[in-house]
């Protein structure tokens, strides 16, 4: 048994024991991302409660009377087996793995009780049919390993949320057969964040990565409140070739007692880029291994952690397929066959000419 | 801002150039006989080759060249949509219109034959294009045989003797007509390849900025980059001199003040005789390169203007005693060259497109080399020696009187030329004086004082209404005129600008420096390293400057300008056609340079 993989060093035959959200960030890891370095409790650990006579009896004997339109009753037998399975006293075994594991990642982290991220990895999530997305608990800025301990046990009972046992109930999975695996990652107190498309959202372009940035935590942008900055990269030549820079009014960022707090920006920075140069050529090179690796327009989401040395310091927390560009069909550019008859073409109607027509009249009238 | 730039009509001419119009063929100036035609067009100053008022005699160059362009689009290959490109002169300054096809009909039916015979030079264009080369340098041999020789005082003996029957006289005047047919040849054959390929080149360049509708003009031009030409042969001569100079340590010659010192210094040493031989089998060719654009006979062929070949080889060797590399780093551009190929390959949606890119690519590399190479051989190996027998028979009629100088035989038409040399001829076979010394010692006088005025005038940009849209592909091409540069131009003519310039994104990265404004080769020894050169254009013999400045900014130009080429051999930033740089730009002004969205901003007064 081992209860405990990190998540660099990600071997694809394990996926089954690390669940669909610790696989992918080992698989980001494998494909040379960085990634905030972290570890997985792998669900051989879960098993040790699940496996444990009292929880079985809670989970087979409760849930196969409830009536899923009863919602009242649904929570509460949800709180019912929940509690059952915190109140499990924890496997020595599983108790020290996780202990190592986490000092291990303080001294790589080089720092005391590094806060850290502690969240469900379910063994049916990400799946094509199925995105789970939301059904069990992710829990931040958790210090210190009895906290993370603490907060494993949690992310194993997230398993029987009321939502997760509908879900799985309408979707037609066996309660049995979907296990959790649980990550523990370091924390990022990014600087700045944000997201990036591999390809110009505009006009499909693959050939450049598209980066939105704000101050802090990537909330503003996700919320709407904030404006990001704005980046167009060239995959190829790895320039810059276009930006924009926003007036960003607030910021979300790492307050008293590790809460996330919103704050007005301070007037000097308010219109100053969030990136340099060098990190939006770096968020762009990353996208475009994620990419590379996926073999697939990603939607990556990043940040700048504070923590890290300036060159490592920008960080992917997350990559998805692009669905908008790269669900339309891929029609040919060649119109034409015959190259002569391509230049022909070419001559007859000058690029210059169709990018007029493409973008309506906005030159001077006759 | 204003929605078009003066007709030519209304343009005045500049006080003490009354008369001007005289100075050029009667066909050049605007005129009001043709005026409804000549309102109706756009025309733009073609600062890239005619970038200063034309002397009579080197408006030889831009009539021949213009037409022989337009010849080979309206004559041999039918282009479907494009005829020539006309020209005129306005206050000595060369203006251009492309003229389209404006009948759909027309337009159809030039195109089987644009496929028959552009298609035969696509297809063989290996063998053409070896047989160029051998019709190019045999033009260039019987240039070089043509003698212009004061006529003898008498006939040489053997001219009885052998029963000639005609003399030095005709002979003279012959070759003077040969020289200006071979000119005319010459400029046939500069256009035999040269629409063909640019034609190729957009053909691919369209591809790509469909497939990927934001890639930046400069990453297409890059992956046809990196080719071994004829083009920098001459830069790659001098450091092949530098490196023997360093070598053979006779590099301290090259401090002295000049060129005749520096040669009387090598002379003194054997190691230094080495050099010179060196020298001298370096020279022909390809030291019959001009400082300029090869357009004027005032610009300076390094075969005849030491000083500036020497300078050269005296930066060189300066940097190589440095340790510093000075060679091109042309498998590293290949490399990358290489690697924008596959990136873009690898992100094509379609196998259809990918087949369809690297076809087109590789035609355009195909003809890529005679775009580069046509201008050493045409511009400056050809123009050089043109420039060197005019100025020997300008030398001819000096000697007897009808010039103060070789030089002042630019200032006649070319086709008063054979009038002087009547003059000549008949005055030597009568045995009397010519009327000429005392004829053009007055005119000549009147013509250096308009050309004085003329030059004294700026030139607006453009003139008449400008079109919606610039669809002549060859002028989008080699003068990167476009509806937006159009549009450009009338904003910064009225002021209505911010301050910041805007041009093509011509060679990536930013760079910031003091500006150096220069306008002509001669300035060249200004540079300073770390300096942004700002100048009207670039030519390929400043080359050497290329190693020391941070960046380019030119008022005329392209993608395919000389600066935007060789700023992507260095790994410069550039940007040209900013139209207004050197009126804007001061020397020692602190200046950002943005090859990456093409902006140009003045940081400091």
């Amino acid at each position: 048994m081992s209860y405990v993989r990190w998540l660099d060093g990600y071997d694809p035959a394990e996926r089954a024991r690390l669940g669909g959200k610790n696989a992918s960030l080992g698989e980001l890891l494998s494909a040379g991302l960085p990634v905030p370095p972290g570890f997985a409790v792998t669900v051989d650990a879960y098993h040790t409660v699940r496996g444990h006579a009292d929880v079985r009896r809670a989970v087979t004997g409760l849930l196969g009377e409830v009536d899923l339109g009863d919602a009242a009753a649904l929570e509460e037998l949800s709180a019912a087996i929940r509690r059952r399975i915190e109140e499990v006293p924890l496997d020595d075994g599983v108790a020290a793995a996780v202990r190592s594991a986490y000092d291990e990642l303080c001294e790589r982290c080089r720092a005391e009780a590094v806060p850290v991220a502690v969240r469900s990895s379910a063994t049916a999530e990400d799946l094509p049919d199925a995105s789970f997305a939301g059904e069990h608990d992710t829990y931040l800025w958790v210090r210190g390993p009895d906290d993370v301990l603490a907060h494993l046990t949690r992310c194993w009972s997230s398993l029987f949320t009321a939502r997760a046992i509908a879900y799985r109930r309408e979707r037609g999975y066996d309660h049995d057969v979907v296990a959790m695996s649980v990550g523990v990652q370091k924390m990022v107190r990014p600087t700045a964040s944000g997201v990036a498309f591999t390809l110009n959202p505009r006009d499909g372009d693959r050939s450049q990565v598209a980066i939105e940035a704000a101050w802090g935590f990537g909330e503003g942008i996700v919320s709407g409140e904030v404006t990001p900055d704005s980046f167009l990269v060239d995959k190829v030549l790895g320039e810059i070739v276009q930006r924009t820079i926003s007036d960003k009014a607030v910021e979300y960022r790492l307050g008293a007692g590790d809460r996330v707090e919103r704050a007005d920006v301070a007037a000097g920075r308010r219109t100053a880029p969030s990136l340099t140069d060098d990190q939006v050529k770096a968020v762009a090179r990353l996208a475009r291994q994620a990419e590379r690796h996926y073999r697939h327009p990603q939607d990556v989401e990043w940040a700048v952690d504070a923590d890290l040395p300036a060159d490592q310091a920008v960080t992917l927390l997350q990559a998805r397929p692009e669905t908008v560009w790269s669900r339309k069909a891929a029609t040919p550019v060649a119109t034409a066959a015959d190259p002569l008859a391509s230049i022909v073409s070419t001559l007859l109607s000058p690029l210059h000419a169709r990018d007029h027509a493409r973008e309506g009249s906005d030159a001077p009238g006759p | 801002m204003a929605d078009r730039f003066p007709s030519p009509f209304e343009i005045e001419t500049p006080a003490g150039a009354e008369g001007w119009q005289e100075l050029y063929t009667y066909s050049l100036p605007f005129s009001t006989d043709r005026r409804e035609y000549e309102d109706s067009m756009f025309w733009f100053q073609d600062g890239v080759h005619w970038p200063e008022v034309m002397s009579p005699w080197d408006a030889t160059f831009y009539e021949f060249a213009l037409a022989s362009l337009s010849q080979y689009n309206t004559r041999h290959y039918l282009i479907p949509p494009a005829l020539g490109v006309d020209y005129r002169v306005l206050n000595g300054y060369a203006y251009l219109s492309p003229v389209g096809v404006a009948d759909p009909a027309e337009i159809e039916a030039r195109v089987p034959h644009f496929l028959e015979r552009a298609g035969f030079y696509f297809r063989n264009w290996a063998s053409l294009y070896e047989q160029w080369m051998g019709k190019i340098r045999g033009l260039i041999g019987e240039m070089e045989a043509l003698q212009f020789e004061p006529l003898p005082d008498k006939e040489d003996l053997e001219v009885v003797t052998e029963g000639r029957g005609m003399g030095s006289g005709l002979e003279l005047q012959r070759s003077y007509h040969r020289l200006v047919d071979l000119a005319l040849q010459l400029w046939q054959y500069h256009f035999e390849f040269l629409n063909l390929g640019y034609a190729a080149y957009l053909d691919f360049f369209g591809f790509c900025k469909q497939a990927f509708p934001s890639i930046p003009d400069l990453a297409i031009a890059k992956m046809v980059a990196g080719v071994e030409v004829d083009l920098f042969q001459p830069d790659e001569e001098l450091k092949k001199l530098a490196r023997l100079a360093v070598d053979s340590r006779v590099d301290d010659a090259f401090q002295r003040s000049s060129a005749a010192e520096v040669i009387e210094a090598l002379r003194g040493s054997d190691a230094g005789q080495v050099w010179l031989s060196q020298w001298e089998a370096s020279a022909q060719p390809w030291f019959n390169f001009s400082s300029g654009s090869g357009f004027y006979h005032t610009d300076e062929v390094w075969l005849e203007h030491l000083d500036i070949p020497f300078g050269f080889v005296r930066d060189y060797t300066a940097k190589l005693r440095e340790g510093v590399d000075i060679g091109r780093p042309i498998e590293a551009i290949r490399a990358e060259r290489d690697r924008i190929v596959d990136e873009y390959g690898e992100l094509l949606a379609t196998d259809e497109d990918r087949a369809a890119f690297e076809q087109k690519l590789g035609l355009a590399r195909v003809v890529f080399p005679y775009v580069e190479n046509h201008n050493f051989y045409v511009e400056h190996w050809s123009h050089s020696v043109l420039w060197r027998k005019m100025r020997q028979l300008g030398g001819v009629l000096a000697k007897e009187g009808f010039f103060g100088a070789d030089d002042d035989i630019f200032l006649l038409k070319r086709d008063e030329v054979p009038e002087a040399l009547w003059d000549y001829y008949s005055a030597w076979a009568v045995g009397t004086p010519p009327r000429g010394p005392a004829y053009w010692g007055r005119e000549l006088e009147r013509r250096r004082g308009i050309l004085t005025a003329l030059r004294s005038w700026s030139p607006p940009p453009a003139l008449g209404r400008p079109p919606e849209v610039v669809t002549e592909p060859f002028t989008i091409m080699l003068w990167g005129i476009t509806g937006e540069s159009v549009k450009q131009w009338l904003g910064a003519g009225d002021g209505s600008g911010d301050g910041s310039l805007k041009g093509f994104a011509a060679s990536p990265g930013v760079a910031e420096g003091p500006a150096r404004v220069i306008f002509s080769a001669d300035q060249i020894g200004e540079v300073q390293a770390g300096e942004i050169l700002v100048a009207p254009l670039t030519a390929p013999s400043w080359a050497p400057i290329f190693g020391k400045i941070g960046a380019t900014v030119t008022d005329v130009g392209g993608m395919m300008a000389h600066a935007a080429i060789v700023c992507r051999e260095y790994g410069l930033p550039a940007v040209t056609g900013t139209a207004f740089g050197t009126k804007t730009i001061k020397t020692g002004q602190r200046i950002r340079v943005d090859g990456n969205q093409g902006t140009v901003t003045i940081l400091e007064a």
